[in-house]
């Protein structure tokens, strides 16, 4: 069997979510495998990472080198080049780091390529049988993946469950003399924060929540209408500040905010994973959408069937009946 | 500035309800409404709004078949100079691997500093530019959703990352982009936009041209390659009110009246 590899992101000295989600992820190619980690960075953070990593992987390579201290994909690339073995399986967070650094990767290293997978299984020793979603999450997948020369998969963040592991003491293999010195033709400069926006919808526990089917600007009032009736605010999915329907301080998702509402009205919100991936605390989800195929409904608690413009009028005349507030 | 936009014709999927076909393990594809991949379309326009500032040209290239044509047209009609089309029965059932190999056989034909693919298309796979970039040598950023065009054969570019942050990085031409939705407003198409270049001629290139051998490409050189469709597990899934809608307003809110969501 193919060595398999995890390289794993970390922020302020504390690796990323996906670190254990890549080790269930390991199991599940191979339930006897035993994946490296590997973490590229700098100075105390990383040594931090690494620390942290060797009590669930049984070996953790090292890479320090004060060029990685921010994770540049192409510098990265250059530096796993130098050290996976060929006809390795190197898994990473399909994020967007995953997507920047997996897709050269596959082809620098001869692999084959699966993004965004959410299930596998091992056909025999030349070959994966993955899940994948298509179409927005609409109809899923089986891909056959050849591994005859190793592969590069990003794995789909929360889709493999990590599992209670028992702690190891693992190694700290350093690499970094290894790989030496790399350069890159594109160069970090800064990160730029989200701007805070005139309302925080991170902090309201109603969420009336638009998506495409909003259709319009214009219409963005019947969402309002409700959200104050209903003493919550109204937040969206992305394409509707793609429109600049709403301001992008409004998006709900992993390149918007994470929001932790008990209640979140989803309206005419298809239900991508990167939308579901901004909505924690296990809220009350009402999913309304005309497709009653959208993916949404895999997830709502409730479900209607309909057309949002038609219904959100309809709602918020009856919130304001039940408050007793007569109309003007 | 001379920039290569690669696009693909999908499903429109804000058009279309993807559903099984009656064997149970493709899409039904009667009927389905194609439009241009929508990060695409964004490419394409910022690929425009580039050379009207710097000067330049804008070639939009597709791998497919006749049907694709159109796609190449609206975006000869949104103002690109040209549309190409890389066709040939030895393309079919390509991966991801191979479409970016095809693609790069087309590069190594012209002379450009930039070329920008969407994030993103129908299968989600986001690959193809990552890939692309890694044939050609070339530098490579995905999630662009800002770009400005420095001296010195160089860009500034904002990318997404998480939180709705961004990444600010310097990249060397010629470089390939994948551009992320709201990167910009694509201006609108008119039917009488369409019909002015209905006319124009379509470059096409086959893998001979190409210089592509059969075996390097298409159905037997794919590592990845989907052997069905299905329907994904339900999970709990939703309880549906079925009501009339007056029945469904009152239900909704007694739900969310009970979790707290009515003050």
């Amino acid at each position: 069997m193919a060595r398999i590899f995890a390289y794993i992101l970390h922020k302020g000295g504390v690796p990323d979510d996906s670190a254990a989600e890549l080790a269930a992820a390991a199991r599940k190619i191979d339930p006897a495998a035993a994946p490296t980690a590997i973490a590229t960075g700098w100075s105390s953070e990383l040594e931090a990472v690494c620390a942290a990593l060797s009590g669930s992987y049984e070996e953790v390579w090292k890479i320090a080198h004060e060029a990685l201290a921010y994770p540049n994909a192409e510098l990265i690339r250059k530096a796993l080049l130098k050290i996976v073995p060929s006809g390795s399986v190197v898994l990473l967070a399909h994020d967007h780091f995953g997507i920047d650094l997996a897709p050269g990767l596959a082809i620098k290293l001869d692999a084959a390529y699966a993004p965004d997978v959410l299930g596998i299984e091992r056909i025999d020793a030349n070959a994966f049988q993955l899940i994948r979603q298509e179409f927005g999450g609409q109809v899923s997948a089986h891909v056959r993946c050849d591994i005859s020369s190793g592969a590069v998969l990003t794995i789909r963040p929360g889709a493999f469950k990590p599992q209670p592991s028992t702690p190891v003491n693992g190694t700290v293999v350093d690499k970094s003399v290894e790989v030496g010195t790399v350069t890159a033709g594109r160069r970090y400069l800064q990160t730029v924060v989200a701007e805070a926006g005139d309302v925080d919808i991170t902090k309201h526990s109603v969420l009336v929540s638009v998506g495409r089917g909003i259709q319009g600007k214009e219409n963005i009032g019947l969402a309002q209408d409700l959200a104050e009736a209903l003493g919550g605010a109204v937040s969206c999915s992305r394409p509707v500040v793609d429109a600049k329907w709403l301001e992008k301080s409004r998006q709900v998702g992993s390149s918007g905010k994470t929001v932790k509402p008990k209640v979140y009205l989803a309206c005419g919100i298809s239900g991508s994973f990167q939308h579901l991936a901004g909505i924690k605390g296990s809220p009350f989800i009402v999913a309304i959408n005309k497709n009653p195929k959208a993916p949404i409904f895999r997830v709502a608690d409730v479900g209607i069937v309909d057309d949002i413009l038609e219904l959100l009028p309809e709602l918020t005349t009856k919130v304001r009946e039940m408050h007793g507030v007569s109309r003007k | 500035m001379e920039i290569l936009v690669c696009a693909k014709r999908v499903p429109d999927t804000s058009e279309n309800e993807i559903a099984l076909d009656a064997a149970g393990n493709d899409i039904e594809r009667d009927d389905l409404v194609y439009s241009i991949n929508e990060p695409d379309n964004y490419a394409v326009e910022e690929a425009l709004q580039i050379v009207a500032r710097v000067g330049g040209k804008v070639t939009v290239v597709t791998v497919g078949g006749e049907d694709d044509e159109e796609i190449l047209r609206r975006e000869m009609a949104m103002g690109a100079t040209q549309g190409v089309l890389l066709t040939d029965d030895a393309f079919a059932g390509s991966d991801g691997r191979s479409i970016a190999a095809i693609l790069r056989a087309f590069v190594q034909m012209g002379n450009y500093d930039l070329i920008l693919t969407g994030v993103q298309a129908d299968d989600g796979a986001a690959q193809v530019g990552g890939m692309l970039a890694a044939m050609l040598d070339y530098p490579f950023a995905s999630l662009v959703n800002a770009m400005e065009v420095l001296e010195g054969r160089k860009l500034k570019i904002s990318r997404e990352i998480e939180g709705g942050n961004k990444e600010i990085c310097e990249i060397d031409l010629p470089c390939v982009l994948s551009i992320q939705t709201g990167i910009n407003e694509p201006r609108y198409v008119g039917m009488r936009g369409i019909r002015a270049v209905a006319s124009v001629p379509i470059a096409t290139y086959g893998a001979e041209e190409l210089g592509l051998e059969a075996p390097t490409v298409g159905a037997n050189a794919a590592r990845a390659k989907r052997v069905d469709y299905f329907l994904p597990a339900q999970g709990k899934g939703a309880e549906i009110l079925e009501g009339s809608r007056e029945e469904n307003v009152e239900k909704l809110l007694e739900l969310v009246a009970a979790k707290g969501g009515l003050k």
